[in-house]
């Protein structure tokens, strides 16, 4: 102990003080301060770039799964007009269809009428040149043969008959 | 920036081989075994002193010593400044002026007061006392010692270590400048820096407060790592080994936690509450004690005693070579010398980084106890 403590040296302590309190105030000005904070700095910096790697997945993953769902909406749309194009169509072949109908009803319709009444006309036009012809020939026959009273008689007789048998 | 790069490389590397060189020279000096010795250290009570006076801190820095053909002991180094503050106020010499005397008989003059070195302390000598006379138990009577603030090995070797991790660790401050991630010898230390911030000063201090201290805690790891390493290399410093220095550390640590306590850490100290009262007191004494003295104490004589330890037992296993030579013949003594000392410089490598760890960590753990919230009643 005596021995340790003569080989203490105050001086040695003094000097050994101050150099070390300017080594210790050196190195944390020039080395250890920006030492620490370019290293801090890295390692926020690894940090941030990581967090922002791992919102960017997450942004992807979202896109993707928009992407899928807006791909569903339009197929269902897709399909959803399909089936309405088909169905108008099919609405308008089946209206074309009963409007043609229509059309050639009313068309044979107007034609059966129409042909009706030139039968009609026609009918009333041979009566009608019947009765001229039968009287052109009554009055013929009247000038020639009405000579006998009984002549006569057997000829409108036998006109009428002539008449409703038609 | 660059080229003084190089060039400090290029010098380490130049150093290193120089020395690795010098002392597998000066070891191969040493197996002579002459008669008349010229100051060669090759018995037992010769390599225990040299031991302890390689432990000590001293006031020039010499690399290795020889002695020549004709006898004389040699020295190879270079001198510091000795400053010291005497009764007559501030005289500095370089410490070439001993002449690596180290028992008091080369005298100094100078502004008219002498000085001697004894046992790597210098030594005032009362004014009228020619040269230093010893007691029976060779302690000096008529000279004191004075304060001395020289540049010894252990400050120069601090100022070495000191300006090479600002080197080192400002030149990896100024990369995250450019770049996110460092390049070359940067990508060394950066891990490092990680794992003191990261395993030492965040877990113990806690997350909230660990940032204002990591800067003292990375310094005083690197700095006892570093010169725990530096004193393994035949450099022979032994920064880390001094009692002052570690005490220096010891107090910086004391002064942080004591400094930055909270409330609640002094009134568990001084007022524990939820014990009996006759029991405060008492609780306060020890608590105190255990707060002032014995944490940093335990922290200065842990460094201390581990490197010094260290340091002893690696010699001492080298000097097997000298001292066990006549029972295993040179041969032997050398093999076994060489095989007992690498191994035990291995675990010192170890023990290097452990001792820098251990003292980092009781540092962060005893801030982080007085930081602490104590939010929770005991």
């Amino acid at each position: 102990m005596e021995t340790l403590l003569n080989d203490f040296s105050p001086g040695l302590f003094a000097v050994s003080t101050i150099l070390l309190l300017a080594l210790i105030a050196l190195m944390v000005k020039f080395a250890w301060k920006p030492i620490l904070n370019s290293l801090e700095e890295r390692e926020s910096g690894i940090e941030d770039a990581l967090a922002a790697a791992e919102n960017a997945r997450k942004e992807m993953q979202n896109l993707q799964s928009d992407n899928e769902r807006l791909i569903k909406e339009a197929r269902a749309e897709r399909d959803e007009m399909m089936k309405d194009a088909r169905n108008i169509t099919d609405n308008m072949i089946a209206a074309a269809k009963e409007d043609a109908k229509e059309v050639t009803a009313t068309l044979i319709e107007k034609a059966q009428a129409s042909i009706n009444q030139e039968k009609q006309a026609a009918l009333a036009e041979i009566k009608k040149t019947v009765a001229e012809l039968s009287i052109g020939i009554a009055e013929t026959v009247i000038k020639k043969e009405l000579s006998n009273k009984k002549d006569q008689l057997a000829l409108v007789e036998g006109i009428l008959k002539d008449v409703t048998l038609n | 920036m660059r080229i003084a790069y190089k060039t400090v490389k290029f010098l380490t590397i130049v150093a290193i081989t120089l020395f690795t060189a010098v002392s597998f020279a000066s070891e191969s000096d040493k197996k002579h075994d002459v008669q008349n010795d010229g100051g060669r250290v090759n018995t037992k009570s010769e390599v225990e002193a040299y031991i302890l006076h390689h432990i000590k801190d001293s006031h020039d820095f010499s690399l290795f010593s020889y002695t020549s053909d004709s006898g004389e002991r040699k020295h190879v180094g270079f001198p510091l400044p000795v400053i010291l503050w005497s009764s007559e106020g501030l005289v500095t010499f370089m410490s070439s002026a001993f002449h690596h005397n180290d028992d008091g008989h080369v005298i100094v003059e100078k502004n008219g007061l002498k000085f001697a070195k004894i046992h790597s302390k210098i030594y005032e000598l009362d004014t009228d006392a020619a040269t230093v006379s010893f007691d029976e138990t060779h302690h000096a009577t008529n000279a004191h010692k004075t304060l001395d603030f020289s540049i010894t090995k252990s400050a120069f070797g601090l100022i070495v270590i000191g300006l090479l991790m600002l080197l080192w660790f400002s030149k990896l401050a100024r990369q995250y400048k450019t770049k996110k991630v460092p390049t070359g010898f940067g990508r060394v230390l950066e891990p490092l820096v990680l794992y003191v911030r990261d395993e030492i000063a965040r877990p113990n201090i806690g997350e909230k407060h660990y940032r204002r201290f990591t800067g003292y805690l990375l310094t005083v790891f690197f700095f006892i790592w570093i010169l725990n390493l530096a004193g393994l290399t035949p450099l022979g410093f032994n920064v880390t080994g001094q009692l002052a220095v570690t005490g220096c550390l010891a107090i910086f640590t004391l002064v942080i936690y004591t400094v930055s306590g909270t409330k609640g850490y002094w009134m568990h100290m001084i007022w524990m509450p939820g014990v009996p009262m006759l029991i405060r007191p008492v609780l306060a004494i020890i608590e105190l004690a255990g707060a002032l003295i014995i944490k940093p104490f335990s922290l200065l004589v842990r460094l201390f005693a581990n490197i010094s330890a260290g340091h002893i037992v690696v010699m001492s296993l080298i000097a097997i070579m000298f001292t066990l030579k006549e029972s295993l013949g040179v041969v032997g003594a050398t093999g076994l010398s060489l095989v007992l000392s690498f191994f035990i410089t291995l675990i010192e490598v170890l023990v290097a980084f452990l001792q820098a760890y251990i003292f980092t960590m009781l540092s962060a753990l005893f801030i982080g106890m007085a930081v602490d919230d104590h939010a929770e009643a005991h």
